[in-house]
This record gives C-alpha cells, sequence and structure tokens, in this order.
C-alpha cells in the first residue's frame, strides 16, 4: 500500500495545459468551459460509435482521458447510453453492417442534438470509399455537424474540433 | 522470469523439412509450387484430399493457421497453411468456381470452423462435413448467392439504400429454467469497437458466450484489388489501426517477396524497431486497461501515462503517435537520425526504471491479484484446439513466437525469450505482456547498437509478370499472415491479411463458461481481439 502511495505523490499532477504554441487552441482553452456552461447547461455528453473504423481513432479517443489531457476537466464525459448524449461521435467509414445500428444510436439521442465525424474515414471514406460493404462518410447515413479531419486525429486535434463546434453555438 | 521451456505448442511440432516424408508416408501425392514466394513451403494437392491432408497434420502436431480463396476464372485457388515448429507449408488445391467443394479442415482444427464459412460466402465454395452451417460474416448487405471477392462481382455491389439490422442470426439457445440471455452490442458502453455478444446465463454465471461478428465489415480485400504497393501498404496500415506496423510489414514483406526484392538492412532493422515499439505500446495500454476492468483504477492511471510517454515519442522519432505509414514498400518512409536515437534510448531506459518499480506493485498487490487469479481460464488443451496466438497462447502453454521460431531478418541471432505460463487466466495474460514488453525493451537496444548503415528505402523494380508472395511477421497480438498476388503492370489482383484475432477471438468464447457477468469485461480486455482485424 505505501509503495502504491509513494508513486502516486511521485508521479505528481500531470495535467497539461492546452498548447501555448497555438493561440487559437489556448484561447479555446480559456473559453471552453464557458462555451459548454452556454450551451449545454453544465456539461457535455459524448456517445461514440464505431462504425467501421480501424481502431486507430479510438486508441486516440482513449487517450483523452489520460492525466495529460483529462477531458473531464472541461466537463466533458463519454456515456454509456445514447439517451445521456449531447454529442454523438462517430468514427470509420459507416459499414453497411453498422448502417442500422448507428441511425438507431442517432434517433436515441434527445433534441438538440449534434454529430461530429472524426478521422479521414468519417470525413469522406478515406481509405476504404464507398462499396458493397461501406456507406463511405458518416454524412451519407446521419447529418454531420463537424468534421474532425486525421489519421486519426491526435487528442489534441479532436478536443480542438470538439471546442470549435462547440462556439459555433 | 518464469519460462516453461518444455511447452506444449511449438516443441511438439515437426520440423518443416520432414513433411514431405511424412506427406509420402501418408501416400498424399503432392507438386511442390515454387511460384509463390516467401519463407513457406508450397504444395498443390487433389482437392478431394483437403480433408485428409488436415488429419494427417493435427496427427503430427502442426498448427492451423489461415485459409484463404482467389478466384482466377473459371477456378478458384484455395490455399490453407499450417505451422510446423520452425516454418510455414502451404496446401494448394484448385476447385471449378462453379459448384465447387472441398471436404472441411474443421473437424480436425475448430480454428478451421469460422475462416471456412467465411470463404464459402465470399466465393461460394461449399466445405463438405462443417459441422456448422450458419453463415459468419454476411449479415444482411448482400444475399447469399452473391460472394463479393469473385471477380464478376463489382466492388460497388448492389446494396440497399439502407440496409437492414441483422437480428435474425441464428444463436444457440441455452434452455431450462431460470437461464436467460443477455445481448450486448453491436454498439458497446465503453470507447470500443462494434460487435455482438450474446451471453447465456444463470444466475450471475455464464454459461455460455457467443460472438457475432462481422458489423464493421468494410470491404478491405475487395478494395485492395487494382491498387499499386504503396495504396496497399497504406491500406494495409488500416487492417487493424493497433497493428499497423505489423501489417503494413507482412503486407510489403509479400510484395517485396512477389518481385524478388532484397530491401537494406538499416531499413529492416528499423522496421524491427517500429514493430517492437509497437507491441510495448499496446501492452502498457492493455496492462492498464486489465487492471482498471477489476477496479484497479491505479495502474490504469500508471499504465496509460506511460503509454502517452511512448507515443509522444514516436511522433517525436517517427512523425506519427500509432506510427502510420513508416513502413513503405521497399522499406521505410522515414530514418532515425542521432538526436532521435539518442531520444529513443531515453525512452527505453525511462520506460525500463519505470517498469521496475510498477510491474512488481501489480503483481504483488493480492487484491489485484486475487481478482485476476483463475479469471477466465483458458485451458492448454483448448488453447491448442483453437490454435490461439501471441500473449494468450503463450499463458495457456503453447509458445510460438515467428521472432524465434521462423525468424526472419532482423530477428536471426537475436537472443529471443518467449514468456510461457500454463495457468490460462487472466493474471497471465497481464504477466505475459508485462514479460514481453521488458524483452521488447532490451530487443530495442540491442536493435539500435545494431544498425547498419545506408539507404532505408530501394524502390521496387517494375511488374513484368504475375508473381504472388507469402508474409510471416508477428505482430504484437500474435502470427499475422498476408498474401498478395500482384499482375504484370504492378496492380493487386488479391490481398488477404490472417489477422491473429481469427483464432483469438473464439479463445474468448472458450474461456467465458462459469464466469460471473461482471468478470466479462476483464476477460475479453485480457484478449483485446481486432474487430477491424477479424471483419475485414
Amino acid at each position: 500500500m505505501f509503495s502504491i502511495l509513494r508513486k502516486i505523490v511521485k508521479t505528481g499532477h500531470l495535467t497539461e495545459k492546452l498548447p501555448t504554441h497555438d493561440r487559437a487552441v489556448a484561447q479555446l482553452s480559456t473559453t471552453c468551459q464557458t462555451e459548454i456552461m452556454r450551451v449545454f447547461g453544465k456539461s457535455l455528453s459524448i456517445r461514440m460509435v464505431d462504425a467501421g473504423s480501424c481502431n486507430g481513432c479510438e486508441l486516440e479517443m482513449n487517450a483523452l482521458n489520460n492525466s495529460f489531457y483529462d477531458i473531464e476537466r472541461f466537463g466533458i464525459h463519454f456515456v454509456a447510453s445514447p439517451r445521456h448524449a449531447d454529442l454523438l461521435l462517430v468514427t470509420g467509414p459507416v459499414s453497411r453492417h453498422m448502417q442500422a445500428a448507428l441511425k438507431r444510436t442517432y434517433d436515441a439521442m434527445p433534441a438538440p442534438k449534434l454529430v461530429i465525424a472524426m478521422g479521414d474515414c468519417g470525413a469522406d471514406g478515406g481509405e476504404f470509399g464507398v462499396s458493397y460493404a461501406s456507406c463511405g462518410a458518416v454524412a451519407n447515413v446521419i447529418p454531420v455537424d463537424a468534421v474532425i479531419r486525421g489519421c486519426p486525429p491526435t487528442p489534441v486535434q479532436l478536443l480542438q474540433g470538439i471546442l470549435e463546434l462547440l462556439q459555433r453555438f | 522470469m518464469n519460462t516453461h521451456e518444455k511447452n506444449l505448442g511449438q516443441l511438439a511440432a515437426p520440423d518443416i523439412d520432414s513433411i514431405p516424408d511424412l506427406l509420402a508416408q501418408a501416400g498424399i501425392p503432392t507438386q511442390e509450387l515454387p511460384d509463390l514466394k516467401g519463407s513457406a513451403r508450397c504444395f498443390l494437392i487433389d482437392a478431394g484430399l483437403w480433408g485428409s491432408v488436415a488429419a494427417m497434420m493435427a496427427k503430427n502436431s502442426m498448427r492451423w493457421c489461415a485459409v484463404w480463396g482467389e478466384h482466377c476464372l473459371p477456378e478458384i485457388y484455395v490455399t490453407a497453411a499450417f505451422a510446423a515448429r520452425n516454418g510455414h507449408l502451404l496446401f494448394r488445391a484448385i476447385v471449378a468456381d462453379d459448384q465447387g467443394e472441398l471436404p472441411s479442415q474443421t473437424p480436425f482444427f475448430p480454428a478451421a470452423n469460422r475462416p471456412e464459412r467465411y470463404l464459402q460466402e465470399m466465393f461460394g465454395i461449399r466445405f463438405t462435413n462443417h459441422p456448422d452451417p450458419r453463415r459468419w460474416m454476411r449479415h444482411q448487405a448482400w444475399n447469399e448467392n452473391q460472394y463479393p471477392l469473385r471477380k464478376d462481382f463489382p466492388r460497388a455491389g448492389t446494396p440497399l439504400e439502407e440496409t437492414p439490422p441483422d437480428s435474425d442470426y441464428p444463436f444457440i439457445p441455452a434452455e431450462g429454467q431460470g437461464v436467460y440471455e443477455i445481448p450486448v452490442g453491436p454498439v458497446h458502453a465503453g470507447i470500443i469497437e462494434s460487435g455482438h455478444f450474446r451471453f447465456q446465463a444463470m444466475g450471475e454465471d455464464i454459461l455460455s458466450l457467443e460472438e457475432h461478428l462481422g458489423y464493421v465489415h468494410k470491404g478491405i480485400e475487395k478494395c485492395a484489388e487494382g491498387r499499386d504497393v504503396e495504396g496497399l501498404a497504406r491500406l494495409a496500415a488500416r487492417v487493424s489501426g493497433d497493428s499497423t506496423v505489423g501489417h503494413a510489414w507482412a503486407a510489403c514483406q509479400a510484395c517485396e517477396y512477389a518481385v524478388g526484392i532484397t530491401i537494406p538492412q538499416r531499413a529492416l532493422v528499423i522496421r524491427a524497431i517500429l514493430a517492437e515499439s509497437e507491441r510495448i505500446a499496446n501492452h502498457l495500454g492493455d496492462i492498464g486497461a486489465c487492471c482498471n476492468d477489476v477496479g484497479f483504477t491505479f495502474a490504469q492511471i500508471q499504465f496509460s501515462r506511460l503509454r502517452e510517454l511512448w507515443q509522444r515519442q514516436n511522433a517525436a522519432v517517427f512523425g506519427h503517435r500509432l506510427l502510420m505509414d513508416v513502413v513503405v514498400p521497399g522499406g521505410v518512409s522515414r530514418d532515425i537520425l542521432a538526436a532521435q536515437e539518442s531520444l529513443l534510448r531515453k525512452g527505453i531506459e525511462t520506460l525500463h526504471r519505470e517498469l521496475e518499480t510498477l510491474l512488481p506493485l501489480l503483481y504483488e498487490n493480492p487484491s489485484l491479484q486475487d481478482r485476476l487469479r483463475t479469471t477466465g481460464v483458458l485451458s492448454p488443451a483448448k488453447a491448442r484446439e483453437r490454435g490461439v496466438l501471441g500473449y494468450i497462447a503463450r499463458a495457456s502453454g503453447e509458445s510460438w513466437d515467428l521472432r524465434r521460431d521462423a525468424p526472419y531478418t532482423p530477428y536471426q541471432r537475436k537472443a529471443i525469450t518467449v514468456p510461457c505460463y500454463t495457468e490460462g487466466d487472466c493474471r497471465r495474460r497481464v504477466q505475459v505482456r508485462g514479460d514481453e514488453i521488458l524483452v521488447s525493451l532490451n530487443l530495442l537496444v540491442t536493435l539500435l547498437s545494431d544498425l547498419p548503415s545506408g539507404e532505408v528505402v530501394k524502390t521496387l523494380p517494375p511488374v513484368t509478370r504475375d508473381c504472388s508472395g507469402v508474409g510471416f511477421i508477428e505482430g504484437w497480438r500474435g502470427e499475422i499472415i498476408v498474401y498478395v498476388h500482384l499482375e504484370a503492370g504492378g496492380r493487386v489482383a488479391r490481398y488477404f491479411p490472417r489477422d491473429p484475432s481469427w483464432l483469438n477471438w473464439p479463445g474468448l468464447e472458450e474461456m467465458i463458461g462459469g464466469v460471473i457477468v461482471p468478470d466479462f469485461p476483464v476477460c475479453n480486455k485480457s484478449v483485446n481481439g481486432s474487430y477491424s482485424g477479424h471483419d475485414l
């Protein structure tokens, strides 16, 4: 037990300010909490759906929860049910086998709701495009409010994309 | 490190060079095929003997690896891969594309069950004696009389505007008083890929688990057809994002074998540095996540911290946090400069020091070990029967590792310790990962010291005639097998990647009987199959 506590104390506080070299992002950092308060009341709940990704986007999404990014400090949570979600974050080209599941998840969300297509695949189908098995871009299946490009987008790009969308409202 | 030398799997299998004699003794006429390039030996056999060959392979403790098809009008070439102690063996049979059939290998190797069903629905070959007549990958996006990997099936297919949900997959029901069913997915509760699990449970105990995958099938193999080799490498890097190095290397290796090019030594060493880095990043993430699933968040915080630092190092040295598109046909797209080398060395040293404190903390924490021990046991017998790979196999007495058993450059003459345990529970699957990180860190130091000078990429020669190759790479999840056929002119005629998840997913089903429902997440995480790598 003592060794665990010692390690925790020695590790210290790691959470980083958003990169200051990019003034636009730094500004987002200061405004984001007020934006979330203004648009959604207190917090932003995100439901993610992998509609056919290679799992690269999921790895970077998971990284948002590590101590360096600590996305919860902004009041942003990933939630288990679409019924609790304000924002749907979709990865991958939409496989035809996921088309109905994605639509149902979208329909299950309460309005008002936002949709972000994450990654180059979500944006335009990426390497996989449209085929017998793939519908391509997320926008081919449900209405999309914003696109965050990248293969995969880095955690900072992802956070930046979410905050930029909030500022539009 | 507690390594059992007398492992059950790899050492029980025969030497690759003894196989032709064994085949002759069994009265199986074969013809060696020289046109499939690579490290494996390939034999053409009569289609009628497809099952007998499998029976003979099973009798001699060979491991079943893969089966794939290729439509070469008016025939379909079917190729199966088996592993001997120190290399691979391929068998090819040719059947007519019109009502072709083959005796199933599943009665001798349960591992062949799903791959044969997949082949059946993608090419229209019938497997006789197959114990499970149900479809596997096909949901409702195409019908049972359409075969997407045939050459006459257009890439666009003929899909409906809206593909209906696949709500009538015939799961095997459990019956009896108090038995109930829990459907989970395709959309799961966390940040993970999509797939469906069907549990039959009684009280808290799971009686059985059945997986229904294929939700993220996006037509990767069809998508590869007609690409050039660079395009193929980009696609291969996205078969499973967490295995981007492994899959890209295997695809490039197959192409390089096919065209007969030797790539620069420096490029091969850098590829190995990338592969070991990928192994370390994924194992770090998994160790944290497994502990998190039994409520030990300390480990999750610590290991996700180490993973993040490692990914940042990837970005600083190779320009990409997940190392995508660094492996390219003919070599690698980025060299390691002196400054980056010292960065890497520092990172290796730091991680080593951190793990010296952290790993014992996990192994010696009684409440954590109490939750992981005896949870989700995959017995050595079941592990062998299912042909599972990588850390799952090594936790259950099956010690296979291509880097040691059938080494490809630059792994020859490297001392590679392969951890192996026999308990087959979540604790061992976590521990194998910990052991493997340490082995990889040591390997990285050796590889950096051995880094030869010279070029890091060589242009592939023009492809003047049909050629094909098979690549074998030990990815972080286990053995990756890739078949590539290039046409004259250099376009891809056929690409087939076999991710280890094909063989590891059924292992999850086997370990789940008797586990309580709340322990499913940790068992699932300890296996960490790739949905994308399986669904293709």
